[in-house]
């Protein structure tokens, strides 16, 4: 219960599509989503494999809230060794095809192989097809979207998409569903794309059935009232969004700015949540719309934009002129203050090109920023860049560097290749603001200690989605602690890390946790699941997954030193702000994680430890 | 508008040797507490010299339970501090109320 029980599995070089049963005693180990995705992967792949070859596969998984009554209960993930970092990535979505999955009754889809032909695949309840994909190759998230609607005259379809950026394997190019929610890191896109899979497409029409219904509801009516009673998650997020944090961190002293040079953009006011919700001087309409929710969502903290048509950016080019999904916080920072651009209607237009081609925001944006340093220091030039004039705050050189990396056009296709490579090419890979070749979101490290951290020992490379220390070291949840501290750390990283893996392993949205601890989210679990589900249970299970992935890293060819950050992180210290004249203390806090992970000082799980966790 | 700031008698006495100025910064619902004319979120306001956090934003009619995040030139201050910690010339007074993103 919970569980539909049932997953598919496609082989797209044999062309077949098999049935099998859900292995229930993982599930009882690992929950779903995230944790029993990636147990499943590591059974199956060698952890050296080629990531974009065929014997590399990908795991599109609900978890057991999927699709139920609870709030937030329609994610997914899509689970594979991730193409920008030769890691484990897990990159998780919203919207609403997590949702019809298990409405057409499957768990999880585990592709296989590489189609020697673009396709794409349907998923009508128990019925699956593997179709011809020759006419949307080359086409984008949105036509490509409505192509399939079309084809198989159901509109309430919900698909997810590569663009033209995971036909060309753009390292971070990302899977759209809805056409602007994503699983969007790590370069799952180019996986798919790898894989010549265009798309899966899903209608379901049965429900979700849960281990107590009685007991769901109440459960999962309480947990909601949290949320709606809480003043984040009920009136916060819902209002400014994500965006919010535009200023908070700006005015924090962490805010990366032009390539993380400072840490402080004097044009953050001209591209947050304030600025979207203002009628411009243009023409006296605001950026945002409205805010939207994904499936089951109390929350609703997307954000619904439309940009002026009369944008430089935009004119000419009608399909940037409807409504779409508009900037969120981490968008907003990687495509703006790092690049020193502060023009929004030409952040969000480039955020829709990112959605239309199918590209990490974070990603392009910081390799974007990783080239204007180049350029500024004269490492590449106009002829290397095919004439754009790439200074900081540019944003014209911003959107036609969009226009290009997507198709993997002229210098596009070096953009392509990420902030790490990029930089190595031209001989300064310290330029790179990364982790294990994933570029860092929208927190400076010398401002929040914490991040430091938890960028360097993210298994999926720099991510604050693993730990997200930033609720509490700056907005004070659930408790505050001192960003400028190193001091209780590396103990707040681990209960983070161990705590977001197992909500990333319900179905539910991370962004309850602002009101919710494991004491809301267990009831609802174990009132929809066969078992015992504890709030001990489950903080047990995260850290079972955490060191799951760890392994599988370790076996993947990654070390200790592989658990760092850029030298510019811990050797020039901030300029400005609050953490003026501070680097990330790294160095202090990694032995004291170890240890509290039952490591060994090169960072290898110890048996005991492997023991414990039933691993 | 019921959110408004009344003009504050600090803000008549700009000449007074014992006035300093600080900026106020009130974001996302608290933008309303600013006084007319601002910009950016952010106003400059002249106040007496041992201002209190508090009283500046009671001054400005900033409800006290939207007082969730204060940060003075960056730093967090805590409830506890906010009626006895004092403004400095110079000093930015940022505050939000409950908020988060990600």
């Amino acid at each position: 219960m919970g569980w539909t029980g049932k997953i598919l599995r496609v082989n797209l070089t044999e062309g077949t599509i098999k049935t099998e049963p859900l292995r229930m005693d993982w599930a009882r180990l690992y929950l779903g989503q995230r944790g029993l995705a990636t147990k499943y992967l590591v059974e199956e792949i060698n952890p050296k494999v080629d990531p974009l070859g065929p014997d590399n596969k990908m795991i599109f998984a609900t978890g057991p809230l999927t699709g139920t009554a609870a709030s937030t209960g329609g994610r997914y993930s899509v689970i594979t060794k991730g193409a920008l970092t030769n890691a484990i990535a897990c990159s998780n979505s919203g919207g609403y095809f997590g949702a019809e999955l298990k409405f057409a009754g499957w768990d999880m889809i585990i592709v296989e192989g590489k189609s020697p032909k673009p396709v794409y695949l349907t998923v009508i309840d128990d019925k699956c097809e593997i179709h011809d994909a020759g006419q949307i190759w080359g086409k984008s998230v949105w036509d490509s979207d409505e192509w399939i609607k079309k084809r198989h005259q159901d509109p309430m379809m919900h698909i997810s998409i590569i663009g033209v950026a995971g036909e060309n394997q753009v390292l971070y190019s990302c899977i759209v569903n809805d056409l602007h929610r994503a699983a969007g890191r790590s370069g799952v896109g180019a996986v798919m794309g790898s894989k010549n899979l265009k798309a899966i497409a899903v209608r379901g029409t049965n429900g979700v059935k849960v281990k107590d219904g009685m007991r769901f509801l109440k459960a999962t009516r309480e947990a909601k009232k949290v949320l709606q009673e809480n003043a984040v998650t009920g009136a916060g997020l819902p209002t400014y969004g994500t965006q919010v944090l535009m200023n908070v961190i700006n005015e924090a002293g962490a805010m990366p700015t032009r390539n993380h040079r400072q840490v402080q953009f004097e044009g953050a006011h001209d591209i947050s949540a304030e600025a979207m919700a203002t009628p411009r001087k243009s023409d006296g309409q605001k950026n945002l719309l409205t805010n939207q929710a994904c499936f089951g969502c109390t929350i609703a903290c997307g954000r619904i934009s439309k940009i002026d048509e009369k944008h430089f950016s935009i004119q000419n080019k009608p399909q940037y002129w409807h409504a779409s999904g508009g900037l969120e916080y981490e968008a907003a920072w990687a495509l703006g203050s790092n690049t020193g651009v502060n023009d929004l209607e030409a952040l969000t237009m480039v955020n829709f090109v990112c959605n239309e081609q199918g590209l990490d925001p974070i990603s392009f944006g910081a390799t974007v920023s990783a080239a204007m340093e180049l350029y500024d220091l004269g490492l590449i030039t106009k002829e290397t860049t095919g004439g754009i004039d790439l200074k900081f705050g540019s944003a014209e050189a911003l959107v036609k560097c969009a226009e290009l990396t997507g198709k993997a056009e002229g210098f596009g296709k070096e953009l392509g290749l990420g902030s790490l490579r990029l930089c190595t090419k031209y001989g300064r890979p310290d330029l790179s603001m990364s982790v294990k070749g994933q570029e860092f979101p929208a927190y400076d490290s010398r401002g929040i200690q914490g991040m430091g951290l938890t960028y360097a020992t993210s298994n999926r490379g720099a991510c604050h989605l693993r730990s997200y220390t930033v609720s509490s070291e700056i907005l004070g949840i659930p408790e505050k602690t001192d960003p400028l501290a190193t001091d209780g750390k590396p103990a707040l990283v681990k209960a983070f890390q161990d705590a977001t893996a197992a909500v990333d392993s319900s179905g539910l949205c991370v962004f309850t946790t602002f009101a919710w601890t494991l004491n809301d989210i267990a009831p609802q679990v174990d009132a929809a699941c066969e078992g015992d589900w504890s709030p001990e249970y489950l903080m047990e299970l995260g850290e079972r997954i955490w060191n799951m992935e760890r392994v599988f890293n370790n076996r993947a060819g990654f070390t200790a030193k592989d658990d760092n950050l850029p030298p510019r992180l811990v050797s020039e210290p901030a300029e400005a702000g609050p953490a003026k004249g501070l680097v990330n203390g790294l160095a202090k806090m990694l032995p004291e994680y170890y240890q509290l992970r039952g490591w060994t000082a090169d960072g290898v799980p110890t048996n005991e430890t492997l023991s414990r966790l039933a691993l | 508008m019921a959110g408004r700031a009344r003009p504050l008698d600090t803000d008549r006495i700009v000449s007074d040797p014992s006035t300093i100025t600080v900026t106020l910064k009130l974001y996302a619902s608290l933008g309303a507490f600013l006084p007319a004319g601002h910009a950016r979120n952010e106003a400059t306001v002249s106040v007496r010299d041992g201002t209190t956090i508090d009283a500046l934003l009671d001054g400005h009619n900033v409800p006290r339970e939207s007082r969730h995040l204060v940060l003075l030139n960056g730093h967090f201050q805590p409830p506890a501090v906010r009626g006895s910690v004092k403004l400095k010339a110079g000093d930015a007074l940022a505050v939000w109320p409950p908020v988060a993103g990600g």
